[in-house]
């Protein structure tokens, strides 16, 4: 059974746990209104109703390092080492699994080539599988997946399908979003119903709308399992929203920036979840940053360098992400991290991972600068989970903003501690001279453990689905200019331009690049990548045909650093590792229906699918 | 099957089957790993070396074919402990993140300014060769963009055919 229209209609029975046959989750939101004939007398008395169907593809996350891992004991311990993003969920599996205690056994992070979520919960499996081939053999075991084996069987990003109704007045305003989205779970539970959680909570879109209602369904089939990629169902429904947020404006006629600042999201306003928008909401500024670099729109037909007439169009998006884990997951979680007096300076131990996102860079810039030190005099532990605390999985946009705000909070009181012993024995001088003084002494190691705390005001009821989602979102913009080969149909992206509201860029490069490898792997989504199933396996499991764009197929990319602090985040930071993901794709799509004059609402708009529609095309 | 080649400037023998991929030679046999396996279908380029001044992946090249041949890798690149100015403006500019595609980036990036691929071109064109030159080797992290830009600045640093003032 691998089609959800059929695993909703029961053909087979694979799962059913009370939220409908073949239902791994369903969420409902509802804002502004009580019932479903409430709504629908909404749209009944609304000027224009515009709705689409959208469809966007499985994308896999492919991190340039495949799965890899590697166990063996010693004196009945169980020692593991490998690619990961999360060392205390391998933990927490490995003491399911080996039915041991905490101490029993011991989860490593190596140096890990990539992960985008793909390494979030699959390392799990191949860690039980070394652990116990280990055991069995009485010998180190080290398990490396071939590419093939690795894009056959790991969680991928849902397929996605969504409908979408919107209500608007005479006059432009939003009256009501109807929104159902049904994602496909493949064949095991995995993170599915987090995802789904993440993608109805962003369905609305950043945009003022007094009545909303969003179903979301994962569903189970015999598909190879979906599960955590960057954007984790929000580039999915986001797709859905910004693609009809287009269909506005072309019905109105409205500038397509124009419309979506007029109704875009500021502080006082309300999310769909009912959430009052308060501090660092980068609406304008993001708006302002991206209008002072727009320019004219490419000039609408032209020829190639093989000499095939083109034809040029843009498309813009605006849109949200929420920072950290959804709802109450952050205080449930109680992310710990350490910083301690090392014996050269000083030491920041926690459990998130650097995957490539600059952990390790942050972590230390963050306590040096709570510490007032050098960074060269800060150590970041590696995440081994004997060493560490929990601060949680390396995930949801989360370690810079969530994790690096407990360790600023650690080093801060940590200082304080250090000063307070030096005064006690008439020491001054340099924290770091403190330190060492400290470290030369025969006492009791001196480290400082903090604990998430959540910022006031935060409330969230998950019975209801309402409340504040997120602390904090991201808020971006970005710009895509699209030429098509009229022979070929290729979508060349001429300029991509997105401008991103960080909170603060601790460190620009680091930011820099997480939103530039964001955006393009959006834009290979968008225009190029697929997985594609063939009798619920994937057809295409090799790099030679489940491609990713080259540096031949990635445009220029033009960042915009936008800074409206978050007062909870280190020196203001939001978190940044997904929101660059989620927008692209709508924009492409928008871009190349400005180009050809027909809608495209499915991803991937790959030659074939722009060539489908040649037909309706509208080229004046 | 014994194997002499050299590898970073120096003679080195391998006793192996000639099968076994160059990649595995090095790997395995002479412990150089900075040399990555990222598909082990020559698609990915995180196995990138330079065979006779051609830039190959290594995983494609059985070891046989490489006798008596000179190998460069990632390991290569740098001299009397200074980096390569690639390597250098890749630090420099962020041009790496996660670092698996980083070597074979690193090697690949260093035969284009060391042989003046790009020399004399003006920005755009010179973007313009580097990503067709590159397009071999795959970064999921970066979006490629702060890479072209570490070696743009590595190929101001770097007068044509003087070994990448190493």
């Amino acid at each position: 059974m691998f089609d959800v229209d059929a695993a909703l209609a029961g053909a087979q029975r694979l799962f059913d746990a009370g939220h409908g046959v073949n239902v791994f989750k369903q969420f409902v939101i509802r804002k502004g209104h009580a019932s479903d004939a409430e709504l629908d007398a909404v749209f009944a008395g609304a000027a224009h109703v515009i709705e689409g169907s959208y469809a966007t593809s499985p994308q896999e996350q492919m991190y340039v390092e495949p799965q890899a891992m590697m166990a063996w004991w010693r004196d009945g311990r169980c020692h593991i080492v490998g690619s990961m993003q999360c060392p205390f969920y391998v933990h927490k599996a490995m003491k399911v699994l080996l039915a041991c205690g905490a101490d029993d056994v011991e989860i490593a992070q190596s140096v890990t080539g990539g992960g985008f979520g793909g390494k979030e919960e699959y390392p799990s499996m191949i860690a039980a599988h070394v652990a116990l081939l280990a055991r069995k053999a009485g010998r180190a075991v080290k398990m490396v997946y071939d590419r093939d084996e690795d894009i056959a069987a790991t969680t991928k990003r849902h397929p996605c399908w969504t409908r979408h109704r919107l209500a608007v007045d005479a006059r432009g305003e939003l009256c009501a979003i109807d929104i159902d989205v049904v994602m496909d779970g493949g064949a095991y539970l995995t993170l599915s119903p987090v995802v789904l959680s993440r993608g109805v909570l962003h369905a609305a879109g950043p945009y003022r709308c007094p009545v909303v209602r969003v179903r979301g369904r994962v569903v189970a089939t015999n598909h190879p399992p979906h599960g955590a990629f960057r954007g984790f169902g929000a580039p999915q429904t986001t797709f859905a929203y910004e693609r009809q947020i287009q269909k506005l404006a072309r019905l109105r006629g409205e500038d397509a920036l124009a419309l979506r600042k007029r109704l875009a999201l500021r502080a006082g306003d309300t999310t769909a979840t009912g959430q009052l928008l308060g501090a660092s909401v980068g609406t304008d500024e993001v708006f302002a940053a991206i209008e002072s670099v727009a320019g004219r729109p490419p000039v609408r037909d032209g020829v190639n360098a093989h000499g095939a007439p083109v034809r040029r169009g843009r498309g813009v998006c605006f849109y949200f992400h929420g920072a950290g884990f959804t709802g109450s997951g952050e205080q449930r979680l109680a992310g710990r991290a350490t910083v301690a007096v090392g014996r050269n300076g000083f030491e920041v131990r926690s459990s998130s991972t650097d995957i490539g996102q600059g952990a390790i860079t942050i972590f230390t810039q963050i306590a040096a600068a709570a510490l007032g030190v050098d960074p060269a005099h800060i150590a970041v532990v590696d995440p081994t989970t004997s060493r560490v605390p929990d601060s949680g999985p390396t995930v949801a946009s989360r370690t810079c903003m969530v994790v690096g705000a407990v360790i600023d909070r650690a080093a801060r009181v940590l200082r304080r501690r250090l000063e307070a012993w030096g005064a006690e024995r008439g020491t001054s001088g340099p924290l770091v001279e403190l330190a060492r003084a400290y470290a030369a002494e025969p006492c009791a190691e001196l480290a400082e453990t903090a604990t998430y705390e959540p910022p006031p005001g935060i409330a969230w009821d998950d019975a209801t689905y309402t409340g504040a989602a997120y602390p904090v979102y991201g808020w971006a913009a970005c710009l895509v200019d699209v030429e098509i080969d009229l022979d070929t149909c290729e979508a060349r992206v001429l300029r991509c331009v997105q401008a991103v509201d960080v909170g603060k860029a601790i460190n620009p490069a680091i930011v820099r690049g997480q939103i530039e490898g964001g955006t393009l792997q959006a834009l290979g989504w968008a225009l190029l990548e697929n997985v594609v199933y063939r009798d619920g396996k994937v057809a295409n499991a090799n790099m030679t045909n489940c491609i990713v764009p080259t540096f031949a197929d990635a445009p220029e990319l033009e960042t915009l650093l936008v800074e409206v602090p978050y007062p909870f985040g280190p020196s203001g930071a939001k978190g940044v590792g997904e929101i660059p993901m989620d927008g692209p794709a709508a924009a492409v799509a928008n871009a190349v229906e400005d180009a050809l004059g027909v809608a495209f609402d499915e991803l991937p708009i790959s030659p074939e699918a722009i060539a489908a529609t040649r037909p309706r095309w509208r080229l004046p | 099957m014994k194997l002499a080649f050299e590898v970073n400037g120096e003679r080195r023998t391998v006793e192996t089957s000639p099968w076994k991929r160059l990649l595995d030679v090095l790997r395995e046999d002479l412990r150089l790993t900075g040399t990555k396996e990222g598909c082990g279908e020559g698609e990915c380029g995180a196995c990138t070396v330079e065979l006779d001044g051609e830039v190959v992946n290594s995983c494609l090249v059985a070891a046989g074919q490489c006798d008596g041949r000179r190998i460069v890798t990632v390991e290569g690149l740098a001299r009397g402990g200074v980096l390569h100015a690639v390597q250098r403006q890749l630090v420099a500019c962020g041009g790496a993140q996660c670092g698996i595609c980083t070597p074979g980036i690193a090697v690949c990036a260093a035969h284009v300014v060391d042989r003046g691929l790009i020399a004399g071109c003006d920005d755009a064109t010179a973007r313009a060769k580097i990503r067709d030159l590159l397009a071999g080797n795959i970064c999921r992290c970066t979006g490629y963009q702060l890479i072209v830009d570490a070696v743009i600045a590595a190929a101001r640093e770097v007068a044509p055919g003087t070994e990448g003032a190493r």
